[in-house]
């Protein structure tokens, strides 16, 4: 049995080292399609502040960490699938046969219809080797203009503002993180990075990016007329997932490589993982692409499990992210929006940067949303994943939202002499 | 044989020695915030449950690392912060459902329980037993009354609790002093 996975991200590695596991007569492929040993593009941000080399951004540490395992690593870019003779066409002109194929190829940055977007100095931040070219421009004093202040754009925002750089961002929409944040708390994080000496445009879009004059090669112009010299454009306006090599080839495409909960595609001996996956939503019941790093590894080991002939059907993922914008820490989950029919719990105190917004449907925690909150913060995914019924602890938490934790234990676990055993229905 | 940690609120008395034992121990000072067992307090019922990471066999923060910054102690079973590979990006606090990973803004790293190399601390400094190093067998007899109390309750299928006859004693009654 020949496993072949593309993509050498976490939901690829993941699901090679579980093949590994389950499967220990089976030859297992991983291909990356970029020059370096697997690496982590959540370690990016830590690399351009020099907290860590690019070693350090290595998924897997140990030396031969795949060879030793029997994994092979190879190189090289897919260009097409013929499900019918389970062949991929390679970028270098050779074919590759496989008996079960997994697809973890991820995502690729999207690049917005902005005139000049493709003048020198103007680079996305997603593989090493942007970041690389980032590290060079982005020195200290130098004129930075962020496009995109959304998770990956924020996340960067944090480096480039420790790299001394003089930096701006812009986003279109009306508020910072507006995927994972509401009006309050981006406003919020937006007012923090200002007071850190960030400049944050939101409500505001590109015109164009021209040739600078004097000593800054772009100038950025913005829709009400402004026009900021630059050295350095990055541009951070979202991702999409990488599915162009499936043209003709059968499988499903909507966002993402439409999966069932158990990570098949469309196509017989066909699965997806990662951010190229759109899988089971845990909260909406929903499919839906979640580009995030809890997801990727679930999917990996669940597809790899399922590919190894150990059936495992898929719970769905509960979308959520952590971020850390000049040490104001944010985190969100699942329905952090609401739902139709549902209530909510809130804590604001703006003048502390804190906020905590609780979201539920009858009894149950179905999402959530923090700033400032760094303790136990975890404990909102079991909540939500386990379904707990919080009973009498809704109300609790009504009024002190930071209670989470003790709900959580006060519902799942014997507390008290007689734990709870005796109490009437 | 590996051993676990049990915890039994029932006999927690919410005297906190254990997070100044963990902290003193992984610190180098008394500081309960930095404690990676926490007491819980549950004021209305005047209750206390002591909380930490149960070393699950899932690892959800284990498996989210984006760094291969936590990984198995073989010798105790333990999922242990590496903190110099850690590059703080909380991903592990997110992942973890029982809420037991945090990240420490002073350091900039994440920490969690490492049953302090399999001699954990919390047991020894607790004074009433409700928190034991124990074989890890002992400790699933809690985990399904845990997971007993959570099921959906119904009503009771056990008696009624019954007033009893009690004796009551007067003080005077008692001696002849």
């Amino acid at each position: 049995m020949r496993h072949v996975i593309v993509g050498a991200g976490p939901a690829g590695v993941v699901a090679a080292e579980t093949l590994r596991k389950l499967d220990s007569e089976g030859e297992v492929v991983l291909l990356s399609s970029e020059p370096e040993p697997p690496y982590s593009r959540m370690a990016i941000p830590y690399y351009l502040v020099e907290q860590i080399d690019e070693a350090g951004t290595h998924l897997r540490k140990g030396r031969d960490h795949f060879e030793a395992l029997g994994i092979e690593v190879r190189h090289g870019r897919v260009d097409t699938l013929d499900p019918a003779s389970h062949r991929l066409g390679l970028g270098d002109g050779t074919g590759l046969e496989y008996d079960r194929l997994l697809l973890a190829t991820g995502s690729h940055p999207l690049i917005p219809p902005i005139p000049g977007v493709d003048r020198e100095h103007v680079h996305t931040c997603w593989t090493l080797a942007d970041a690389r070219r980032i590290a060079e421009r982005a020195v200290e004093g130098a004129n930075v203009v962020l496009i995109g202040a959304g998770f990956i754009g924020c996340i960067i925002l944090e480096s480039l503002a420790l790299r001394r750089t003089h930096l701006t961002v812009v986003e279109q929409q009306d508020r910072m993180v507006p995927r994972m944040m509401d009006q309050r708390a981006g406003g919020l994080i937006k007012q923090w990075c200002q007071d850190k000496g960030v400049t944050v445009h939101t409500d505001t879009r590109v015109e164009a990016i021209d040739a600078g004059s004097g000593d800054h090669p772009l100038a950025v112009t913005l829709d009400h007329g402004e026009a900021i010299p630059a050295d350095l454009v990055i541009v951070c306006v979202g991702v999409a997932s990488n599915t162009g090599f499936l043209d003709g080839s059968g499988v499903r495409v909507d966002d993402g490589i439409l999966v069932d909960r158990k990570l098949r595609s469309t196509v017989p001996d066909v699965y997806a993982a990662g951010d190229v996956a759109q899988g089971m939503d845990f909260c909406s019941g929903e499919y839906a692409v979640h580009a995030v790093q809890p997801t990727a590894a679930d999917h990996g080991r669940v597809a790899a499990s399922n590919m190894a002939g150990r059936p495992l059907t898929y719970q769905g993922s509960v979308n959520m992210n952590v971020l850390d914008t000049l040490g104001l820490i944010s985190s969100s989950f699942g329905l952090w929006m609401g739902k139709e029919g549902g209530d909510s719990a809130q804590l604001y105190a703006p003048e502390r940067y804190r906020y905590l917004n609780l979201q539920f449907e009858d009894d149950r925690l179905i999402g959530a949303s923090a700033l400032g909150l760094t303790e136990h913060v975890g404990v909102i995914r079991g909540l939500i994943q386990g379904k707990v019924r919080l009973g009498a602890w809704k109300e609790k938490l009504k009024q002190d939202p930071t209670r989470l934790m003790e709900a959580y234990l006060g519902c799942t676990q014997a507390i008290g002499h007689n734990a709870g055993v005796l109490r009437s229905a | 044989m590996l051993k676990a940690l049990k915890l039994e609120p029932e006999k927690c008395t919410g005297c906190l020695q254990c997070e100044m034992a963990c902290s003193y121990e992984n610190t180098g000072a008394f500081n309960p915030a930095r404690s990676r067992i926490k007491v819980f307090t549950f004021h209305e019922e005047g209750r206390f449950a002591p909380y930490t990471c149960t070393q699950c066999e899932e690892a959800w923060c284990m498996h989210a690392c984006p760094v291969e910054a936590i990984v198995v102690d073989m010798a105790t079973g333990a999922k242990n912060v590496l903190e110099d590979v850690c590059v703080g990006c909380k991903v592990c606090t997110i992942a973890c459902p029982f809420g037991t990973v945090n990240y420490e803004q002073a350091t900039g790293k994440v920490m969690k329980c490492d049953l302090c190399g399999g001699d954990p601390w919390c047991a020894k400094a607790c004074p009433t037993g409700a928190i034991t190093y124990v074989p890890a067998d002992d400790t699933g007899m809690e985990r399904m009354r845990a997971w007993a109390h959570q099921a959906p309750q119904g009503p009771a299928s056990t008696n009624q609790p019954r007033e009893k006859q009690v004796n009551v004693y007067m003080a005077g009654q008692q001696g002849s002093h």
